[in-house]
């Protein structure tokens, strides 16, 4: 099950909400593993369950959400029903996490140096201030801040979206963590700064050797970064496989709609062809579809579709697929 | 930041006149000769007429006001009517009382309403939650005089451990600032609330969280420090407000401060005293704006003034 290349095992994880108007199944029933040094993709829609993920990995869902089952194996730990003294040991030091809104996930009355320190002095308590201010120094010249004595003093405000999202990595990896996670981290940047971001990301996870959970809604940010990859769809796994493996021979109605919906590079094919997107709409979570969820949408739905959910099968070499038409 | 400060200085000048104007006009259509008033019944309609032309009431209405603005502009408001003595004087020997309850009360709102206020944010919809909104609740519902009338039945009367009124030492401080504070506690302590659970939902205190931080760290370090901004300005402008007077309760408690003489005044159609006040009074309120602002703009990075 478990052996020491693991830094991250996810087994049966459930976090509900629990609403006036009814539970959601924000994550339903998900399993994850993430190897040292790895790079995992999660992608799906908007309002899958990807945030949820991650902020159950980092016992931060709030009210009326929560965590209604399963395992968060964090260095072979158990993450869920941890205590929060122990789990706060873990945040920002081992276990970190950057998220889509650079713009406000900074704190506007402080200056961005200052808030990296915070991190260090945290996670050592007899670090001096003068020395954990050497080392956000040199952590922001290693994300490619320019300037990075004069970037310590000025306030999120005064900084590009792209800096700051470089703050937030430098903030999460100042510590050296071992797994960061990483929530669209670049969703809200411009193409030609999210291309820095990934690359930046990329060498850091290379040169730290931490592992990422690289979440997105854009596969072509999958092709690029990650090594393993799962298919998310209304809070269940649909496909999980290598990424070469899941790019050449998809199998999941879902995933070959996600990867027809891709903008071709060439213009000219974009126009004749028109862009593909899958019909219909994401499902209300409060009242989700009979059987396989996404059956109102599925191109191939079948009879036996709306009666019986699939499950998630192995269809060989690490290759795993939610849908009928695979049995093993 | 400097210039900033000048050119508000300089924006407040037309402000001014034309308070003092309105005043002006006001106090000129107030019915009640105050020459008449000011002596009494049996004196002959000569000699009135001597002391007003010797006050040079009988000029235009114009003229007296712009030798009131020239004369205001020498630090000379006139000479109380009823108290025979300069305005200037009478107002300096007031403002210290004044200025006294007004920090002293405004010291007890932010004592209590501040810790109040974050109390009832950390345990959102708790029983300590409704009860301190309870209690806000009354403190801004009860008006100041009949607070200020239960207190004196409590501690004077039936206690007998305070003076029911006047102004002779500290123990005479205790129930005005407490009554004083009390109401401005209530309007503090919500703002606080509301403040800092709408500074919870950032995304940055998230952040905060995902560092490893203490959740009281994430509420003092990381939320406090926003969620005071707005309760900062407030509190600039309640002081400026004590400090223009608090009528009623310097009226209850019998303190000789701004507020009664501006009552007295009042009473008494001495015109020059009333003028005098509230001139005086505009200057504090637009001073108080002035410093809530700086006081924002320092708190916040992102407002700079140039
Ligand atoms: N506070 C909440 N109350 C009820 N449902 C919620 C709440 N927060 C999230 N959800 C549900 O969780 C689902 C997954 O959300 P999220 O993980 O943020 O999606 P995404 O994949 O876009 O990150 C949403 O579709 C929503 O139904
Ligand atoms: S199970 Fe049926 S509906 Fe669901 S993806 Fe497969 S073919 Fe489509
Ligand atoms: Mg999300």
């Amino acid at each position: 099950m478990n052996d020491a290349s693991t830094i991250l095992e996810i087994n049966n994880l459930k976090t509900y909400f629990y609403t006036d108007k009814g539970v959601v199944p924000a994550v339903d029933d998900i399993s994850i593993k993430v190897k040292k040094g790895q790079i995992i993709g999660i992608v799906g829609e908007s309002g899958c369950g990807k945030s949820m993920t991650s902020l159950s990995i980092m016992q931060l869902i709030a009210p009326p959400g929560k965590i209604a089952g399963g395992e968060i194996l964090f260095q072979n730990k158990n993450l869920v029903g941890i205590s929060k003294a122990e789990m706060r040991s873990l945040r920002g030091n081992e276990l970190s996490m950057i998220f889509q809104e650079p713009m406000t996930s900074l704190n506007p009355v402080y200056p961005v140096g200052k808030q990296v320190a915070e991190t260090l002095l945290l996670h050592n308590k007899h670090m001096k201030k003068a020395e954990a201010k050497q080392k956000v120094i040199e952590m922001f010249k290693m994300v490619g801040i320019p300037e990075p004595e004069e970037r310590y003093r000025v306030f999120p405000h005064q900084l590009s979206g792209g800096l700051r999202q470089r703050v937030m990595i430098a903030m999460a990896l100042i510590c050296r963590s071992k797994l960061l996670i990483a929530d669209e981290p670049t969703t809200a940047l411009d193409v030609t700064i999210e291309a820095q971001i990934l690359k930046l990301m990329k060498n850091l996870q290379e040169e730290i050797d931490t592992s990422i959970i690289m979440i997105t809604h854009n596969l072509g940010i999958v092709a690029e970064m990650c090594d393993y990859v799962y298919v998310m769809y209304a809070g269940k796994i649909m496909e999980q496989a290598d990424v070469y493996e899941l790019f050449d021979h998809p199998k999941h109605p879902y995933t070959e709609g996600l990867l027809k919906s891709i903008p071709r590079s060439n213009v000219q094919q974009n126009k004749e062809k028109g862009l593909y997107s899958i019909k219909g709409m994401v499902p209300n979570m409060l009242n989700l579809p009979k059987g396989c969820r996404f059956h109102p949408r599925c191109i191939y739905a079948e009879d036996a579709c709306r009666e019986v959910e699939p499950d998630l099968v192995d269809v060989g070499e690490g290759h795993l697929v939610r849908c009928i038409k695979y049995k093993n | 930041m400097g210039h900033y400060i000048i050119r508000r200085l300089v924006i407040s000048i037309p402000v001014t006149f034309g308070i003092a104007l309105i005043t002006f006009i006001l106090l000129n259509v107030i019915p009640g000769d105050p020459v008449a008033l000011m002596m009494k019944d049996h004196i002959s309609a000569d000699v009135v007429a001597r002391v007003r032309a010797q006050m040079q009431l009988d000029d235009p209405a114009y003229i007296r006001f712009f030798r009131f603005i020239w004369n205001a502009l020498h630090g000379d408001f006139g000479v109380s009517y009823k108290l025979n003595r300069s305005v200037s004087s009478l107002l300096m020997d007031a403002f210290p009382n004044t200025l006294i309850l007004a920090i002293s009360g405004a010291l007890v709102s932010w004592i209590i309403g501040i810790p109040a206020g974050v109390l009832s944010a950390v345990k959102k919809r708790s029983f300590l939650d409704n009860s301190i909104m309870g209690f806000s609740l009354l403190g801004v519902s009860i008006p100041v005089f009949w607070a200020g009338l239960l207190f004196q039945y409590i501690f004077a009367f039936w206690l007998g451990i305070l003076p029911v009124s006047g102004f002779d030492g500290p123990e005479y401080l205790i129930m005005p600032a407490i009554v004083l504070g009390w109401s401005s506690a209530g309007t503090i302590s919500r703002l606080t609330r509301s403040s800092l659970l709408e500074v919870m939902r950032n995304d940055y205190i998230r952040t905060a969280r995902a560092k490893g931080n203490l959740e009281l760290k994430v509420v003092i370090n990381h939320a406090l420090k926003n969620a005071m901004l707005p309760v900062v300005t407030v509190m600039a402008l309640q002081v400026a407000g004590l400090l223009s007077g608090a009528v009623i309760t310097e009226t209850v408690f019998g303190i000789p401060g701004i507020g009664r003489i501006a009552v007295n005044a009042i009473q008494n159609r001495d015109m020059p005293l009333l003028q005098g006040a509230v001139m005086f009074t505009t200057v504090l309120v637009i001073l108080g704006n002035l410093v809530a602002d700086v006081l924002y703009s320092l708190l916040d990075p992102r407002i700079k003034y140039d």
